[in-house]
C-alpha cells in the first residue's frame, strides 16, 4: 500500500532551486495533517551540496540519484530515474514546484507511471486521509478544488509563490541522506543538449527603480504606447510590460515584469491595461503600492491592487499624466 | 516535412466569466470561443516551417461542434486537413491525461515529423497533454520551445528556461515539442484561405473508430468546486469622470501610500 510523501528538490549545476522550499511548505503540511512520514529526493551529480541543504530542513529523509546520465538535467533521464524512485518508494503523494523544468518532465513522468498529476496548485485541504488541490483556471480568474479518483501515487506540482520558501520549517536535526539505487544502463538520452545562455545582457534593471509604470495588451497598439510614456515622464518612472507587448516588439525584451523576465518590487507599480495573468504577477506581486487601471473590473490585477480605475485607460492615462504635471508644477 | 498540430478552442480571452449553476465550472451560456493563444502560435510555427520545408500540416482538435470553426480558421490560414474528435463519449475525458489518449489513439496511423502544441491552453492550463501524448507516443520531447530548426533526421529548438536563460537542444525526430507564445507573428487567414477551406477533409472521429470507450476516457481526477478567487487584498476602487478619478488617485499617492 502506497504509503508516505515525497518531495522532488530542483537543483541546476548544483544550486537548489528555492521554489522547492516553497513545495516543501506545502508537503510538511500535508505529512503533518495526514500522518505520513515526508522524504525527499534530490538528482544529479555532484549533488552533496544540495542535499544537505535539503536534510537541515524538517525531513525524515533525503534520497539522493546520482548517476552520469543525470548530470545534465534532459527528461528521458528524469523521466526514466523518478520512474524508479516513485515505483520503489511506491509514495501516496509525490509533490513538486510547478517550474519549467518540472513542466518539462512531469506530465511524461506521471503517463510513464500511469498516474494523475495535478498541476499548478496554488492550496491545498486535508479532508481525513484525502486531499483536495486547488488550482486556478483561466489564468488565474477562477479558482477550483479538484478531488483525486485516480489510484496514488498522486503527483502534485505548486505554483511558484503559493508558499514562502522561509516558512519552510527546519528540523531537530539533519535528516539522514541516503544513495537511492537506481539502474539507467538502458536508458536512451535523446535530446542532446547545448550550453544555457542568456540572451543580450539586460541593459535595465527594473528591480532597482522606485517607480514603474507597466503596460499591458489593454494598450492595443504600438502608436498608443507614447501616451503611456507621458506619464512615465511625467512621474519619473521607468516603463515596463507584460509579455504580449515584448513578444510584439512595441518595447524591448529588457523591460518585461514576470516569470520569463524581471521581478520587481518598487514602491509604487501602476499596471495599464494588464489584466493580471499569473505570470506577469509572481514578477510584481511584491510591489508596495500597485495601482490598475482596466475597463475589465473582474481582471485578477484587481485581486492584488491597492486601488483600481475601472475604466478606459485611453481616457484615465492622460488625465492622470495631466494631473501629475499639474500637481509637479505646483512645487507640492 | 509533416507536421500535426493539437488545437483546442477555449472561451475568448475577454470574456466575462461567472460559475455555472452546478458550480463546477463556468456558465457557457452567451461565451464566444477562439483558439487558445499558445495553440495559434504552434499552428503559424507549422504553417512557417511547412512553407520553408514542404509537406503538410495535419491538425487535430477534441471538443464539441462549435470546435470546428477553429478548426476551419486553420484550414483557412493554411493547414491542409484535420482531424475533429468529436464524440459525446469524449466528454468524460476532462483531465489531460484523458484527452491525451483520445489524442494520442487518433495519431497511431498518421505519419507526422513534428507534433506542435500550445505550451498551455487558456482555460485549464494543465500544461500536460502535449507531454503524456509523447509518452503514450514514445516520442522525445521539449517544452517551452522559442525557435525551431528542423535538420536532416533531427530537429534543434530553442528552450525558453527561467529568469531569462535559454538552451538549445537537439532531438531525432519524430519529437513533440509545446510552443511559447510569441514565438512568431500570427497570420490572418486570407479571403483566398477562406475560400479553398471549403474543400478541405474534416475528418470527424468518434471514440468507437479509434477503439475507445468511456472506460478509456475516465478522468484521474475531478473538479468538485468552482468559484471566485478571494481578494488576498482589498482594493479601493476610484471612480468618478476620468480627471476626477485622476486627481483622486493622485491624492491617494501623494498622502495615504506616500509613493509619489
Amino acid at each position: 500500500m502506497s504509503q508516505g510523501i515525497l518531495l522532488f528538490i530542483e537543483q541546476r549545476d548544483g544550486v537548489l532551486n528555492r521554489t522547492s522550499f516553497e513545495a516543501m511548505v506545502a508537503a510538511q503540511g500535508i505529512a503533518s495533517a495526514t500522518g505520513e512520514k515526508l522524504s525527499a529526493v534530490v538528482l544529479g551529480k555532484a549533488i552533496d551540496g544540495v542535499a544537505s541543504e535539503a536534510a537541515s530542513k524538517k525531513l525524515d529523509a533525503v534520497h539522493t540519484v546520482q548517476d552520469d546520465k543525470l548530470a545534465e538535467y534532459t527528461p528521458d533521464g528524469y523521466v526514466a530515474a523518478l520512474k524508479q524512485v516513485v515505483e520503489k518508494l511506491d509514495p501516496r503523494f509525490v509533490i513538486l514546484s510547478h517550474t519549467y523544468q518540472v513542466r518539462d518532465f512531469a506530465p511524461k513522468l506521471a503517463a510513464s507511471l500511469g498516474k494523475t498529476f495535478v498541476t499548478d496548485c496554488v492550496g491545498y485541504r486535508v479532508e481525513g486521509s484525502e486531499v483536495v488541490f486547488t488550482r486556478q483556471v483561466f489564468q488565474g480568474k477562477i479558482n477550483t478544488d479538484v478531488r483525486m479518483v485516480a489510484e496514488p501515487p498522486i503527483l502534485a506540482s505548486f505554483q511558484a509563490g503559493a508558499y514562502r520558501a522561509d516558512k519552510a520549517e527546519a528540523g531537530d536535526s539533519a535528516a539522514p541522506i541516503t544513495p537511492f539505487e537506481i539502474n539507467l544502463t538502458d536508458v536512451q538520452i535523446r535530446t542532446q543538449l547545448e550550453p544555457k545562455f542568456q540572451e543580450a545582457k539586460q541593459a535595465v534593471d527594473l528591480s532597482q527603480a522606485p517607480l514603474i509604470v507597466a503596460v499591458g495588451r489593454g494598450i492595443k497598439s504600438q502608436e498608443n504606447i507614447e501616451m503611456v510614456q507621458k506619464l512615465v515622464e511625467a512621474l519619473g518612472a521607468e516603463i515596463a510590460a507584460s509579455r504580449p507587448i515584448c513578444d510584439n516588439e512595441w518595447l524591448p525584451m529588457d523591460r518585461q515584469i514576470g516569470s520569463s523576465g524581471q521581478t520587481v518590487s518598487p514602491k509604487l507599480y501602476l499596471a495599464v491595461g494588464i489584466s493580471g495573468a499569473i505570470q506577469h504577477v509572481v514578477g510584481m506581486k511584491n510591489s508596495q503600492t500597485i495601482v490598475a487601471i482596466n475597463k475589465d473590473a473582474e481582471a485578477p490585477i484587481f485581486d492584488i491592487a491597492d486601488y483600481g480605475i475601472v475604466g478606459d485607460l485611453f481616457d484615465i492615462v492622460p488625465a492622470l499624466t495631466a494631473e501629475i504635471t499639474r500637481v509637479k508644477s505646483e512645487g507640492k | 516535412m509533416n507536421i500535426v498540430v493539437c488545437l483546442k478552442q477555449v472561451p475568448k480571452k475577454d470574456s466575462i466569466l461567472r460559475i455555472g449553476s452546478d458550480g463546477k465550472w463556468i456558465d457557457e451560456r452567451d461565451i464566444s470561443y477562439e483558439m487558445s493563444e499558445a495553440d495559434a502560435y504552434a499552428l503559424e510555427e507549422a504553417l512557417r516551417q511547412k512553407e520553408k520545408h514542404g509537406g503538410e500540416v495535419i491538425v487535430v482538435s477534441l471538443g464539441p461542434e462549435r470546435a470546428r470553426q477553429s478548426i476551419k480558421e486553420a484550414l483557412a490560414k493554411g493547414a491542409d486537413r484535420a482531424i475533429h474528435l468529436f464524440d459525446s463519449v469524449f466528454d468524460t475525458a476532462t483531465d489531460s491525461a484523458a484527452v491525451a489518449r483520445a489524442i494520442s489513439a487518433a495519431l497511431k496511423d498518421e505519419k507526422y515529423d513534428l507534433i506542435l502544441t500550445g505550451l498551455q491552453s487558456d482555460d485549464y492550463g494543465f500544461a500536460q497533454v502535449g507531454l503524456i501524448v509523447a509518452e503514450q507516443l514514445g516520442l522525445p520531447s521539449a517544452t517551452i520551445v522559442m525557435e525551431v530548426q528542423p535538420e536532416d533526421s533531427a530537429v534543434r529548438v530553442k528552450r525558453e528556461l527561467e529568469s531569462g536563460w535559454f538552451q538549445w537542444v537537439r532531438l531525432p525526430m519524430p519529437a513533440l515539442l509545446t510552443i511559447q507564445s510569441g514565438i512568431n507573428q500570427l497570420r490572418y487567414a486570407t479571403l483566398k484561405g477562406i475560400m479553398a477551406a471549403k474543400k478541405k477533409e474534416i475528418r470527424e472521429v468518434k471514440a468507437a473508430d479509434i477503439g475507445l470507450t468511456s472506460d478509456d476516457l475516465k478522468p484521474g481526477q475531478v473538479i468538485e468546486r468552482a468559484y471566485l478567487p478571494e481578494k488576498t487584498k482589498r482594493t479601493e476602487f476610484i471612480e468618478g469622470k476620468p480627471a476626477e478619478a485622476a486627481a483622486k488617485l493622485v491624492e491617494k499617492l501623494r498622502f495615504d501610500a506616500r509613493v509619489i
